[in-house]
Parts: C-alpha cells; structure tokens; sequence
C-alpha cells in the first residue's frame, strides 16, 4: 500500500518479517480468536486525494456562514475578538503542536516555560494565588469547581445562580449527579443573582456558591453581596468568569473568591463550533493542592539553572488512580498557549483597552437600540451583552438579519421562561459604529 | 542559537512597549464610572508583559526550540500513538467556514459542520461495531466518564440500584479508576495473569451482582490482545454487568477486530491518538464515545440527526444522561480525524494498523537480546521491556530514558503499567520508516550495553541537552507556580 503517511516499502516489509521470524503480517493477528477477526476492509468512504479531499472539506465550509463574512451580535459564552496574527504563527510551530505533555523536562522546557507563564498571566487577571494549566472549557472547569468544593467542605449541596451559563449548569448537574452532590438553582431577580432567595438558600449544608461575572445576561453581579452569603456560611465562593472582560473589572480575587473558572476562548481562540476552547481553573494558596489537572512548577537542574517541570503530581490520575482529585488527563495546552500569545499580545494595557472597548460598544449599543424605539429588558451595568424584548420570534428577526450580513443574538427562550422574543445581544470591539446602527435599525423595523 | 537559559516573558517587558493594534474606539465615549457600579472598575494593572510583536515572536520561536515534537524526531511514547499529524488536517481546521462558526448559530447556517459531524460519526460506528455515537466527550479521560455515566443510567432505569462497582485490571490506564471514582462507582482491581492478561479466575472472584462494568483495554497496556475477551465479556454479562472498551490502543486492531464484535457495548475514542489530532502538549483531545443499542436512550443530548438530508440536533431526549460538555464537543480537532480518515480510505486504515504492530515486533525481537522481555509473544501495536538485568548494573529505566534524550529521540513511556518492573513501554506507530526504528534500536543496544561497561554515562544523562536533570523534589515541596518578580531576584 503505497500512501503518504506511510513509508514502509515491500522490501522493508520482508526484512522486517524475517526479523520477526513469520511469514506475513497475519501471523501477528494469529491471537485474534477467529469468531471476533474482522474480515475485508471497513465499509467507509475510498479515501481521497490530498486536492481533491481538500476541495470537498472546502465546499463543505463554504456552506456555513462565519463570522468573517458576517457581522456577529451573537455572544453567549463564545465571542468574536480581535485575534492578533502571530497567534496562529505560533501555535502552528509544530514543535508545540506535535508534542505530547511535557513528562520529560529537559526537552519540553518550551512547553512547560509557556504554561507557566500562562498560569501567572491567569493568575494577575484573576487576583488568584495559583493557577492550573488549563480545563477542556469554562463549563467542565465550573463542575470541577463544585467537585473540588463538595470534597473540601464535606458538604453536599452547591447553590448556582440563574444567571449561569445554562449549559455550564447542565454540565454540573452532570458531574453533580454522578458525586451524588444536589444542586439548587438561585432564580435572578432583574438579570442579576437574587441576593434575599441567596441568602435564604445559603446554610450550614453548602459547600459553594457559584455565580458568573459578567454573568449569562452580561450583568455585573454584586460579588461583595455574594461572598458575605457564601462565606457567613462557610461555603467555597466560586466565581466562573470571562478574562477578558478582567481587563476593566475588578477581579473576582479582591472580592474573596475561593475558586475562579472560566474559558479563555476571547483571547485568541477561535470560536469553531463550540469547541476546543480554554477552560482556566484558578485558587487560593490553601487550595493549591486540591487542584484539578496539570500544574507546572518552577525549580533548577543540578547545576542549578532555572527550568520548568510538572509538580504536585501527586493529586493526579495516573499516580492517584482512583483517589486522584479529578479524572483529568489530557487538557487544552496549545490552546492555554494560544491565549498566551494573546494575552502577552494585548499585554498590560491592551488587555484594558480592549475590555474599555467592550464595555464603551455594549452600551453605545444597548442605547442605540433603545432610540430605535427597543425594550431593553434590563436595566444593570453589563459588559460585551445585554438582553432587549422583540415583538417576533427570535428567530424570525434573526432570519431577516441574515439577509443583511447580520448574525443576530441568542434565543433567550430557548433557555429562560419568562424571556420569549428576548434577544442576547453581544457587541464586540470588532463590532463597528456603522454595523451597530444598522443592526440596531433592522431590530427597530422589525419591531411594532 | 539557543541561550540556556531563556528569559520568562514578564523578564523581557519594558513600560511602554505594545504588541496589539486594536481598532480605534469609534463610538462616543463615556466615562467609565458611568458604566460599572462602583467598586467594580479595576485599580490595579494586571502585570502582563509590555513587549513588541518581534519581542513575541522571538520569544516563542525560542521556546519552541526547547521543545521535542513528533515534527523534531521520533517519540515512541508507549500508550500515546505520537504518530505523523498530517498538516491538510491544519489546513482544513483553519477553513473560515470551521474555525469562526459559532455554536448557537442556527442550525440552517451550519448544515456543513454537521454534515462533517454526521459523516464522522458514521465513520465511527462502522470502525468501531458500534450502534451510535456520540461526540461531545472531550478527550479521553471526559468520554470514560461519559460512558460510565450511561452504563449507571441503564443499570438505575432497569431498576438495579447495587451496581456500585467498576472493575479495572491492574495494568489499566490511570484514568480508569479515576473516571469510575469521578462517575460516583468504587473501583476493585482485577489481577493480570503471569501471561499478562486478565486472569480469568481473579475476574469471576470479582464479578458478582454488584458489578456496573468492566474497563478494558484491548489489546491492554502491555501491547498483548486479550485472546479470552470473549470469555470476559460473558462473564460480566452473565453477572448483569456491561464491558467498556478503553481506545487508547485501536490503532493496534483497526480492521483486524472491532470492539463491538468483541462484546464491548460501550468504547470510548482519542481521536488525537489513532487519527491524528495533533497532542498540541497535552490536548485538546477529543473523545467520542459509542455503544451498543441498549444504550442509545441515555446518549448525551442533543444527538445530531439526519431528517430528510437537513441535520438537526435533538433535544428531546427523556432518557438522555443529559450534557457533558457545553456545545458538541472538541468540533475542530473533529474536523483534523475526519480528515485523516477520508486521506486514508478502508485499506489506508487497515494498512496502518498492520504496519504499526509490524513495526512494533520488529522493534522487541531486535531489542529481546538486550533488554528482559516479560512477555514473549507477538505484540500488537506497542511492546514492554524491562529494565531488571540493568538495575542489577546499577542504571535504571529513567536513566535509560535520559540517555536516550543524548540522542535525539523522546524517550518511551517509563514506569508503566504498574505490573511490570522497570519498565519501558515502546510504541512506534506506522508513520516511522525502517530507517528511524533501526537508529532507535542501534542506540537502546548501545545503552545496554554502556550499562554494563561505562554505568556512569547513563546514570548521569542526559549530557546534551540545553538543561540537565531538574530537582521534582524542591519543586514539589516550595512550589513556585507563577513568576513574582521579588521572587525571581531572592
């Protein structure tokens, strides 16, 4: 079989064999008991040569429309930003891509230096002591938040805000069923956390309070009004949060999180579908070793010259087995680098100009379409979204704007009862002043 | 050139450098204070780095450099399958109409994503044996504990609530018991047998009503097929109990046996393993999961389906486990394997397994004579040594390991599985060509026999690398896990 990726020729193929001592290949399989052997060749697509497989995959992209050809409204916990170039140029340096995780130091010093510098940029947005390497997204980080909490605490109940990610709270009911840990959900009261149902919810049986800043409307939550809850209880404040928008707000750290989770996909990573992304898992020093995941650590070879190795091993699967803290093996490195690179990018003051930027849009927006004559629904501070009240279906505007180049926002129906014809709308700084107006005119004509 | 030491990021910023061009603001303008109540406007700077694009880009080529990847050499990282990463498959993942499609977008505007989604899992199925699959789970680890969840559905709706146990064999990767402990299940271990595989005897002592499942890998983590799997299988069936196949190890047996035709009724995928998505230094993976009819009510939702040639994914799915991760999975490392699959066809994927367990005997019958082989027999697509006769010499398997970092090569898996003492662990994959596994080979000789006449050079290796071996000692016991600057001058 002659293929690219396959360079064994048939006379390497005889030499091998005789080495083996057999005859042919099928010798090796001889251990296959005859009842389970597969017999021919899997009934799947012939395969395909490289042009002609590329020109297939390439209409079959063509047939999605993407945020490069139209102008995105649409946010929702994935959204669309400023992507510096020498993003992709690094992560497509194969000596990072083709590796696997860094095991043995003295040749994946490369690797382990960028997590460790990814951990302390995660770090100083955050205002945490210790960050991990990265989780498989925001929403598995959010259910190993409530794992880690449960088992700190000795307690089996976590309290959710409303104003979570619905599907990140799906994940922790998932997680949650299988710790057999009850979750309850705090209804919001005006798109933000209802602090009096919180604080009546909240007892000596929590082990966390979880809420999302900005939460799931794009609402600035009262972290302070949280932590007295969370904390005059002795439960783990968890706060699952959008990095980006760290840039300007002040960080969940000041305000006494235990935990802080969140995806870092608004730093360079490109939305694709849902996935991959960037899950960030970040503590206080007294949870340092009840981490979920890899963590690297700094130390010095034996002539003691600085280097870089995975440390506290000890929590993990494959030394821990079945007490391991969290099943976690592999976990989203190239793209904790891709953000990295984004945020060494943006730096210190980009990171601020552009969640200024946000911020600035967002509500540039929310009052453009108020004077087209929209129900904004609530009334709060937000960041990157908002939710407004159409007189349609969602997805009958959102028809409409496609004919226009406009991706619109998101079906809060699909998910919130009470919030039918209420759209979640997300402005980005890519978002320009004219693209604003003429989403928020088509939203206004749609309106009666 | 490369310095030895190489400046963290932070160490390289100078106030007043920038590496970004955002666009200008072009809306009014409000004061900040105005946006965000008070208190919640940050004071303090984040300490990012200040640096210019150059600054960035020299920065990473550096750490790039200080980095082996299956691109720089070969790395025969038993259990891993660090075979070639086919850059069409780049390529392709990067297409405007896969990489910046987002995931709440209507379905009518992605018809093309689950269309590769839907063909993928087809392709899956026909692969695997399986009745359906899913492929939210987001790497391996996450699709275990997704199976695991399913098989406690089954056994929770069939009313059979004493199912709190999960076999796993002793040779079993880490994240087996992890998962079960994580899926809510105590682990007990079952015994391999002197041959290396499951000890039929230890596994009926085992299995009883109490039993959910059983995790296997096949062939296990020795590189040996499971030739009683059939045997397996029915004893955990007979115990009430459903067989799940690990597939870290497929690469070993596609086209040769099926986990489905074995007995298995749920397996779970890494398609960053056997079908190329990159490692990218330790994920994203992606790991689909399938099953067998029975299980097909209790598949995580929404399951994508295909009406009248329009996808669509359901939600509408009572029995479902519900959702194990946001969205629908690792989508872009989805798009990598599927086209990988697609460059390789039903005799390109039968070519590379038959290729990669000939490589892999060719491997452990050149190297038998110098290293103990514990179990001789025809291996699939990986083997193990052990590293006993040079304990004896005074050099052990992780100073074989360094020695081989002396010589360009990654060194293999080291120390596991568990069963085996001093072990080293060799998978080469079917992308190596004869040439590299011989180079491999002629230097492990070269090391035994260094073992016998020159100890030192191996106990004290790795001599040429740009850092020596790293104490994991002090960093474990004052862990610096993030750069302070006062720190780095104390």
């Amino acid at each position: 079989m002659k293929h690219r990726y396959l360079p064994m020729t048939e006379t390497d193929k005889k030499e091998m064999l005789a080495a083996v001592g057999v005859q042919s290949i099928d010798e090796l399989f001889a251990d296959i008991p005859e009842k389970v052997r597969f017999q021919g060749l899997y009934d799947i697509k012939e395969a395909k040569a490289e042009p002609a497989l590329k020109k297939e995959l390439s209409a079959m992209a063509a047939k999605n429309m993407n945020a490069k050809q139209y102008a995105s409204f649409l946010g929702a916990g994935v959204y669309d930003h400023y992507t510096p170039s020498i993003v992709d140029h690094v992560i497509s340096r194969s000596e990072f891509y083709t590796a696997y995780t860094p095991y043995q130091p003295e040749i994946s010093q490369g690797e382990l230096q960028a997590i460790f510098e990814f951990q302390t940029m995660i770090c100083e947005l955050t205002g945490m002591d210790v960050a991990n390497s990265s989780m498989y997204d925001g929403g598995t980080a959010l259910a190993e938040a409530a794992m880690l909490s449960a088992g700190q605490t000795k307690r089996k109940k976590v309290l959710v805000s409303e104003t979570v990610h619905p599907e990140s709270r799906d994940v922790l009911c998932m997680y949650a069923k299988g710790q057999n840990i009850e979750v309850v959900v705090v209804p919001h009261k005006e798109g933000v956390t209802d602090i009096s149902q919180l604080n009546e919810l909240v007892d000596d049986d929590t082990a966390a309070v979880i809420v999302q800043y900005p939460n799931f409307f794009g609402a600035v939550e009262s972290l302070a009004e949280v932590e007295k809850a969370a904390h005059g209880k002795k439960a783990m404040f968890v706060v699952s949060s959008n990095p980006l928008a760290l840039g300007v707000l002040t960080p969940p750290g000041r305000f006494g999180a235990d935990i802080v989770v969140g995806d870092a996909q608004p730093f360079g990573i490109p939305a694709q579908f849902g996935g991959p992304h960037c899950g960030y898992f970040a503590v206080t020093k007294k949870l340092m070793r009840k981490v979920p995941g890899r963590l690297v650590g700094q130390t010095h070879d034996d002539e003691g010259q600085r280097g870089f190795v995975l440390t506290l091993q000890a929590r993990e699967q494959h030394i821990r087995r079945d007490k391991a803290t969290s099943n976690i093996c592999s976990n989203q490195a190239l793209n904790a680098l891709a953000a990295s690179v984004a945020m060494t990018a943006l730096g210190k003051k980009g990171v601020r100009e552009i969640a200024v930027q946000n911020l600035q849009k967002t509500s540039f927006a929310r009052e453009t379409l108020k004077q087209n004559g929209l129900d904004i629904v609530f009334d709060g501070p937000v960041f990157n979204e908002f939710v407004v009240r159409l007189s349609k279906p969602v997805k009958e505007v959102n028809n409409k704007l496609l004919e226009k180049g406009i991706i619109g926002g998101y079906d809060l129906g699909l998910s919130y009862s009470g919030l039918d014809h209420c759209m979640l709308v997300a402005v980005t700084e890519l978002r320009t002043k004219e693209e604003i107006e003429l989403f928020a005119k088509e939203l206004g004509d749609s309106h009666e | 050139m490369n310095n030895k030491d190489q400046a963290l990021i932070f160490e390289l910023s100078q106030p007043g450098r920038v590496g970004y061009s955002l666009p200008e603001l072009d809306v009014p303008e409000a004061d900040i204070s105005s946006l965000l109540p008070d208190g919640y406007v940050r004071e303090e700077e984040p300490e990012l780095p200040e640096v210019s694009e150059l600054d960035i880009i020299r920065h990473y080529t550096a750490l790039s450099k200080r980095n082996h990847g299956v691109d720089s050499g070969f790395y025969p990282l038993g259990s891993c399958t660090m075979k070639y990463n086919p850059k069409i498959n780049e390529d392709v993942a990067r297409f405007d109409g896969f990489a910046h499609i987002h995931p709440l977008q209507q379905e009518e505007t992605v018809q093309g994503a689950m269309e590769l989604m839907y063909d993928l899992q087809e392709h899956l199925k026909e692969i695997t044996g399986m009745d359906e699959v899913t492929l939210q789970p987001a790497a391996g680890a996450h699709g275990e504990w997704t199976g695991l969840m399913m098989i406690r559905a089954f056994h929770e709706a069939n009313g059979d609530v004493n199912r709190t146990k999960v076999i796993v064999p002793d040779s079993a990767h880490g994240t087996n018991p992890a998962s079960a402990t994580v899926a809510g299940f105590e682990t007990v271990t079952v015994k391999s047998g002197e041959d290396g595989l499951v000890d039929l005897e230890d596994l009926r002592r085992v299995a009883d009503e109490t039993t959910a499942a059983l995790m296997l890998t096949n062939p296990n983590t020795l590189g040996l097929f499971e030739e009683n799997i059939l045997e397996i299988a029915e004893i955990i069936h007979g115990v009430g109990g459903k067989v799940y196949y690990d597939g870290a190890n497929l690469n070993a047996v596609m086209s040769k046996a099926r986990p489905g035709d074995m007995g298995f009724d749920v397996v779970h995928l890494n398609l960053h393993k056997t079908f190329t998505g990159p490692h990218g230094g330790g994920g994203p993976g992606s790991g689909p999961v399938g099953v067998k009819k029975d299980l097909i009510p209790y598949l995580p939702k929404p399951v994508l389906v295909k009406e009248k040639g329009v996808y669509h994914f359901e939600y509408d799915r009572p029995q479902s486990i519900g959702r194990v991760k946001p969205f629908y999975g690792n989508f872009g490392i989805n798009v990598r394997a599927y086209t990988y699959i697609r460059s390789m066809g039903p005799d390109g994927l039968k070519a590379v397994t038959e290729y990669a367990v000939l490589n892999a005997n060719y491997m452990m019958r050149r190297l038998a004579p110098y290293f103990d082989l514990p179990f001789d027999r025809h291996c699939k697509h990986e083997f193990v040594l052990s590293g006993k006769r040079q304990k004896k010499l005074g050099v052990r398997t992780l100073d074989i390991a360094k020695r081989l970092l002396d010589f360009g090569f990654h060194p293999p898996t080291i120390y596991f599985p568990l069963n085996v003492e001093e072990c080293i662990m060799i998978e080469p994959t079917e992308t190596e060509s004869k040439e590299t596994l011989d180079a491999f080979i002629d230097v492990m000789i070269q090391i035994a026999k260094e073992a016998e006449t020159n100890p030192e050079i191996v106990q004290e290796a790795p001599h040429t690398t740009l850092i020596g071996r790293l104490d994991e000692t002090a960093a474990a016991r004052k862990p610096v896990l993030r750069y302070e600057r006062d720190l780095q001058n104390a």
